[in-house]
C-alpha cells in the first residue's frame, strides 16, 4: 500500500508541476509570456543538450570521446542529408559501436 | 483523421527508438528489484517521466517516506515548468485534448512539439495530440517489454539510450539552421554549462532554467520584435 502511495505521490507532483504555468498565467495575451513561449525553446533545447551529456568527464577516463565522436556524426550527418532520423539512427550506431567495442 | 495519424506516426518515429530503449531498461531494473509488470504499467501510465520513474524504483526500494517523494520529484521534475511556459500559446485552442496534452508534456515530447510543423492537410489538434500520444505508447510498450521478457533480451543494448542525446542535438541544429534566434540558443549553453560547473551534474538543471528566464528577461524589449 505505501508503495502505491509513493508512486501516486510521484504521479501527482509530477502533474501540477507540468499543470502549473498553464494555471498560473490565464492572460494568454500577455506579450512577455508570448515573448517567453518565443525563445525559451532555444535555450531549453540547449540545456537539455548539456543535461544529457552531463554525465561525461572531459578530464578523466576515457575524456568523453564517445561523446564528441556521437555528437559530431549526428552533426554532420545532419548537416549534408538534413534527414533527422537518418542522424539520429547513424549517429547512435557509432555511439555503440565506440563504447562497446573500440573505447570499452 | 487517417492522415494525421501516419503523419504523427512519422513525426514521432525518433521517439520511438529511444523510448522503447529506455522503457525496456526501466522495466528489466523495476523487475530486477521485485516489482512486476503491473508496476511498470502504472507508472508508465500515470506517472510517465523517464528519469523520474528510475528515482522512483530507488524511493520503492528503500521504502522512502511520501514527503521525500514529493520533495524528489519536485526537483527532479522541476524543468518541465518551462516546458509549460513555453506552451502556453501553442495549447491555447486544444480544447479536450489539452488536459492530456499538458500531462503527456516529457522531455522528449516537448522537443518533438517545438521543432515539428503540421503538414498542411492535417489537422493541428489532432497531428499534436496523436504525437504526443504515440511517444506515451512507446514508452507504456518498452517498460512492459522490459518487465515481460527484458531478462530474454541477450543483445548489448549499451550506448542505444544515445538515440535521445541524438533527438535533442538535431533540433538544436535544425532550430539553428531554419531561424536567426542563435543568441537564444548561446544563452541556453552557456548559462547551462556554467550551472553544470558551478553546482554540478545533480544539481545544476534549476539553477540553469532561473538563470536562463532571468537571461532571457533581460534580453526582453517590450512590445518590439526579436531578431
Amino acid at each position: 500500500m505505501h508503495e502505491l502511495m509513493i508512486i501516486g505521490v510521484v504521479a501527482v507532483i509530477t502533474l501540477l508541476i507540468r499543470a502549473l504555468p498553464f494555471l498560473i498565467l490565464k492572460d494568454k495575451s500577455n506579450p512577455y509570456i508570448e515573448y517567453l513561449g518565443d525563445v525559451l525553446p532555444y535555450a531549453i533545447m540547449a540545456m537539455l543538450v548539456v543535461y544529457c551529456l552531463k554525465g561525461v568527464h572531459l578530464l578523466t577516463g576515457n575524456h568523453g570521446i564517445c561523446e564528441i565522436i556521437g555528437v559530431l556524426s549526428v552533426s554532420l550527418i545532419y548537416l549534408y542529408k538534413r534527414n533527422t532520423l537518418l542522424s539520429i539512427f547513424v549517429g547512435t550506431m557509432i555511439y555503440m559501436i565506440c563504447v562497446q567495442i573500440i573505447f570499452v | 483523421m487517417k492522415r494525421n495519424i501516419t503523419e504523427a506516426l512519422k513525426a514521432s518515429i525518433p521517439v520511438m527508438m529511444g523510448y522503447i530503449v529506455l522503457g525496456i531498461a526501466f522495466g528489466v531494473l523495476l523487475e530486477s528489484k521485485g516489482y512486476n509488470w503491473i508496476y511498470a504499467l502504472l507508472m508508465s501510465c500515470f506517472v510517465y517521466a523517464g528519469s523520474m520513474q528510475f528515482v522512483t524504483i530507488n524511493l520503492l526500494v528503500t521504502g522512502s517516506t511520501l514527503v521525500n517523494a514529493a520533495i524528489m520529484t519536485l526537483l527532479i521534475n522541476a524543468r518541465h515548468l518551462v516546458y509549460g511556459l513555453s506552451m502556453i500559446k501553442r495549447f491555447e485552442n486544444l480544447g479536450k485534448l489539452k488536459p492530456y496534452m499538458i500531462f503527456s508534456l516529457t522531455d522528449e515530447t516537448y522537443s518533438l512539439l517545438v521543432g515539428v510543423k503540421t503538414p498542411k492537410d492535417c489537422d493541428e489538434k489532432l497531428f499534436l495530440f496523436f504525437i504526443s500520444f504515440f511517444d506515451q505508447c512507446y514508452w507504456v510498450i518498452g517498460s512492459l517489454l522490459g518487465s515481460l521478457i527484458g531478462s530474454l533480451l541477450t543483445i548489448n543494448t549499451t550506448g542505444l539510450d544515445f538515440a535521445m542525446t541524438a533527438l535533442f542535438v538535431v533540433i538544436v541544429l535544425d532550430q539553428f539552421l531554419t531561424s536567426q534566434k542563435h543568441c537564444y540558443t548561446y544563452l541556453g549553453f552557456v548559462i547551462s554549462i556554467l550551472c553544470l560547473i558551478v553546482f554540478g551534474s545533480d544539481a545544476f538543471i534549476i539553477p540553469s532554467m532561473i538563470g536562463i528566464i532571468i537571461g532571457l528577461s533581460l534580453m526582453y524589449k517590450g512590445g518590439k520584435t526579436h531578431a
